[in-house]
């Protein structure tokens, strides 16, 4: 059975690697000199990354430092943009992903992508928008979507508020809870690892803490690797942080240390806010 | 200053204006009831106030536009998709200059072409061959519209999409597509509207026929009357009584571009309301 027939078939096991006994300490991916250029400007260079299973990432760094171009690299986004060309590897598993034989769409299904604003489908109800992911995949069987759908929202902090109305426009919710519904629809179809853009930038204190509280809660499952401008916020979230500076990877390593005792001045400065 | 503008708006409607009165003064005591159920037949039936009408005239206008339009939404709305939704493809560099140069090209020539192409071979004019001519003219602005509408929809829904491990095409057809329907509805009925009024491509294809045909199948595979062309033929004609049949086959025109662009205007309103 190929990974696209599990993935159609026993929607229970929709990722069968997300079960699997890996060790706190197993790599869950990996980057080993990973380099994005656009033509012939380089977004990123030379990065290497080990992110553990279960665990949380931060990526910080000024604007325009790369930790998106980084990102994009880790489920294949950039092949949509064709002056984009990624050399090195990013590893899921073991597996490079930028393989020959590797279906991008397979990939972007194991590791899933929360984006800096909310990015409802404009034209689906709430309901629909958690589950495309599932149903527009073939999934028809109403129980399995339901359960979906209620296991998701409820991930997301969001069934308390939207469950008398899942029927209405996904646009109808407030920037926040849209926030929270793009959260959902990525762990709908449970990925393994879960890529974050800012995923707070637009949001309030209020929403903020509550996705704050829910990366908390994910991460028994899930690898969580998330970009954020917030000092305190990385400090809070994440268990590992790395540093990016003009599209080099400064630093990384255990949010404790790389925030009370950085070995590069460059990350002292930055953390202090003396520049950035 | 305000008052040059007034004299520029008024410039502006006054020749719309004028046209509007001018054709219903003169066209209004052709409209009977004979006008929309005979058909037009030789001079003599208008001279010796025999009945006489544009029955076939405005069935054939029908038939031929509906045709066109069958043939050249999925050709111009693929167009278009091709030319937002793959920028990187090979094919879409040349694709976009070639349905600018169509979109330019002369409607007369699309009519030399189409004669070239359909006429010769079937050794006729035809309805059909009309419908082609006139989905030729169609074509260029429904995909040019067609990938503006598409491209009003943020890129961050088409990401959303793929995130989720969704085909490129699907994200496409159940996230973009749907959102952007009004946009794709109001470039075919402007399309549609423009192609209605054209004349020249239709000189050389359907030709024109004063007759109904003897069975509905001869709209399409025999010489066709349509609006724009008896307009036409009936304005050069040397016959008092047709020129007042043509000044009421104008009023018919009119009407019809009239009623779609209401449609259009209708469904573009509509879009906007949804938006808030």
């Amino acid at each position: 059975m190929s990974e696209q027939d599990i993935y159609l078939k026993s929607p229970k096991r929709l990722n069968p690697t997300t079960n699997s006994n890996h060790s706190p300490m197993n790599f869950r991916m990996e980057t080993k000199n990973l380099t994005v250029k656009y033509g012939s400007v380089v977004g990123v260079k030379d990065i290497s990354i080990a992110f553990p299973d279960k665990t949380v990432t931060a990526l910080i760094g000024p604007s325009g430092c790369g930790k998106t171009t980084y990102l994009r690299a880790l489920n294949r986004m950039h092949d949509l943009t064709r002056e984009a060309n990624v050399e090195g590897e990013v590893l899921l598993d073991n597996k490079n992903i930028y393989d020959e034989n590797v279906n991008p769409v397979i990939i972007r299904r194991k590791v899933g992508m929360v984006f800096q604003k909310p990015t409802p489908f404009p034209t689906m109800s709430i309901y629909d928008n958690v589950v495309a992911g599932l149903k527009l995949v073939g999934i028809r069987d109403k129980t399995i979507l339901n359960e979906t759908c209620e296991r998701a929202l409820k991930q997301a902090a969001l069934f308390e508020e939207v469950k008398d109305r899942l029927k209405t426009a996904a646009v109808s919710l407030s920037g926040g809870q849209q926030q929270r519904l793009s959260i959902a629809r990525a762990l709908a179809v449970e990925p393994g690892v879960l890529l974050m853009d800012e995923p707070t930038s637009s949001l309030d204190p209020q929403a903020t803490l509550r996705i704050e509280e829910l990366i908390h809660e994910l991460k028994k499952n899930i690898t969580i690797i998330i970009i954020t401008h917030n000092m305190q916020q990385a400090a809070r979230v994440s268990d590992k942080t790395a540093f990016f500076y003009m599209g080099d990877l400064i630093e990384v390593g255990d949010t404790n240390t790389l925030f009370t005792n950085p070995s590069k001045k460059q990350t002292e400065d930055y953390i202090t806010g003396r520049f950035g | 200053m305000v008052g040059i503008l007034c004299v520029s708006t008024v410039a502006v409607l006054l020749p719309l204006i004028i046209i509007i009165v001018h054709v219903f003064i003169e066209g209004f005591s052709a409209l009977s009831y004979e006008f929309f159920t005979e058909e037009l037949g030789s001079p003599s039936r208008a001279i010796q106030e025999r009945p006489t009408g544009l029955v076939h005239t405005i069935i054939g206008t029908i038939v031929v536009d509906a045709l066109a339009l069958i043939i050249a939404v999925p050709i111009g709305i693929g167009a278009g998709i091709m030319l937002s939704e793959y920028p990187e493809h090979v094919l879409n560099p040349s694709l976009r200059i070639m349905n600018d140069t169509l979109n330019g090209m002369p409607a007369i020539l699309k009519g030399l072409f189409v004669f070239v192409l359909i006429v010769k071979p079937m050794g006729t004019f035809s309805g059909l061959a009309g419908s082609v001519a006139l989905s030729v003219v169609m074509l260029p602005i429904i995909a040019r519209t067609t990938e503006s509408a598409l491209q009003s929809i943020p890129w961050t829904i088409r990401e959303a999409g793929l995130a989720l491990g969704l085909p490129r095409w699907m994200v496409v057809f159940s996230t973009v597509i749907p959102a952007a329907k009004t946009g794709l509805i109001t470039g075919v009925l402007l399309a549609f509207a423009r192609a209605v009024g054209e004349a020249a491509p239709l000189l050389f294809t359907s030709f024109g026929n004063n007759y109904l045909p003897n069975n509905w199948w001869g709209f399409i595979v025999d010489p066709t009357d349509t609006l724009p062309q008896r307009l036409y033929s009936l304005a050069i004609s040397p016959y008092e009584q047709w020129h007042g049949m043509g000044w009421a086959a104008a009023i018919v025109l009119f009407g019809i571009v009239m009623i779609t662009f209401m449609i259009a205007r209708f469904l573009t309103r509509d879009k906007l309301q949804y938006k808030q």
